[in-house]
């Protein structure tokens, strides 16, 4: 590391470099630039969506398909797993493994809820043969909402896979920095799913 | 800038070195924040849903509130859930995060602007088929 030093008008020396540490590895920012990376998919499927989504082909359109209660109990669910993987954080702030697991299996219930709820959905749907095949609405729709639930349910199995290695291994240094990585995935996806009931489910029913 | 770092350093300064090794330290979390979080964003949903599903409004006036809310509680999201704020990373995560919001504002603008100009220029292909049959 250099010092980078300028002489101050009085002529003292003036040090900017005061020899602070550096973060000791960068895999919460690479995270979160991963999650801006994925921002830009989910921005091209919205884009996509904004164009296609009034082509119905003569086929269903939002206000005949969408059940707004039922999106209204998935989005319920999102918000609910969202302030109890906060929880999970504090337990592991606290260092309470019990804490920690508990509240990670709860936020993993409600991310199953919201799978399952997501996938009765699309087999109502496909049952009525409103398919991604029927119109280019519903193809730009079943792209965007699967993207985001594929997303939720690769965040489930990581969340799986992290209660297992927090139960083996205890809240060390790197569970608690992986705990934080899935923290912000698991909000982001909430953060994404706002603009899908809002773009997609609200505004498609008006 | 340069005096911005010095002040930010002797900021550090007085904070717990230790501090270093924990990767929750960066990020204050508190049952208040989560729970302040979650209050706004109830609020923040019920709303736009209730709106849409009562008809209590145009249809036009309602899209833009309802955009207005999910603006809003995105915000509220990033704040209180992702403890979004200039400091954290040393502000690289709030760079790449606008960095990424103009990026993302100029494909979807963008977009929608090109294709509904598209699809008013193609129109008329449709009458001209007509003609010719």
């Amino acid at each position: 590391m250099q010092a980078t030093q300028t002489l101050n008008a009085d002529g003292s020396v003036r040090f900017y470099d005061d020899g602070s540490h550096h973060p000791q590895q960068g895999t919460l920012l690479g995270f979160w630039i991963y999650l801006m990376s994925d921002l830009l998919i989910f921005a091209g499927l919205f884009a996509t969506f904004a164009v296609l989504g009034r082509s119905y082909a003569a086929g269903p359109s939002g206000a005949d398909l969408f059940d707004l209660k039922l999106v209204a109990i998935n989005t319920a669910m999102l918000l609910f797993s969202s302030i109890t993987y906060g929880f999970a954080l504090i337990g592991a702030q606290q260092g309470s493994k019990k804490l920690v697991l508990s509240w990670l299996a709860i936020t993993g219930l409600f991310g199953l809820a919201f799978v399952g709820i997501e996938l009765y959905e699309f087999a109502h749907l496909i049952h009525e043969g409103a398919n991604w095949q029927r119109s280019a609405f519903l193809s730009s729709f079943f792209a965007l909402v699967s993207t985001h639930g594929l997303h939720v349910s690769f965040g489930i199995i990581w969340l799986v896979v992290l209660m297992v290695q927090v139960n083996k291994l205890g809240l060390t240094v790197a569970n608690k920095r992986r705990l934080m990585c899935l923290s912000m995935f698991w909000h982001f996806l909430d953060l994404v799913w706002i603009g899908v009931f809002t773009f997609v489910y609200l505004m498609g029913v008006l | 800038m340069g005096a911005q770092q010095h002040d930010k350093h002797d900021h550090h300064g007085h904070d717990d070195h230790g501090h270093h090794d924990d990767p929750l330290a960066e990020y204050h979390v508190s049952y208040k924040g989560y729970f302040v979080g979650f209050l706004l964003s109830v609020i923040l949903t019920v709303i736009p849903f209730w709106l849409v599903m009562a008809k209590v409004l145009p249809a036009d006036m309602t899209k833009l509130i309802i955009l207005a809310f999910a603006a809003v509680q995105i915000v509220v999201q990033m704040v209180y859930f992702l403890h979004m704020n200039g400091k954290v990373e040393s502000g690289w995560s709030m760079l790449s995060l606008i960095f990424t919001v103009v990026f993302v504002a100029i494909i979807l603008a963008g977009t929608v602007w090109v294709m509904y100009h598209m699809n008013t220029n193609m129109m008329p292909v449709h009458d001209m088929r007509n003609m010719v049959s």
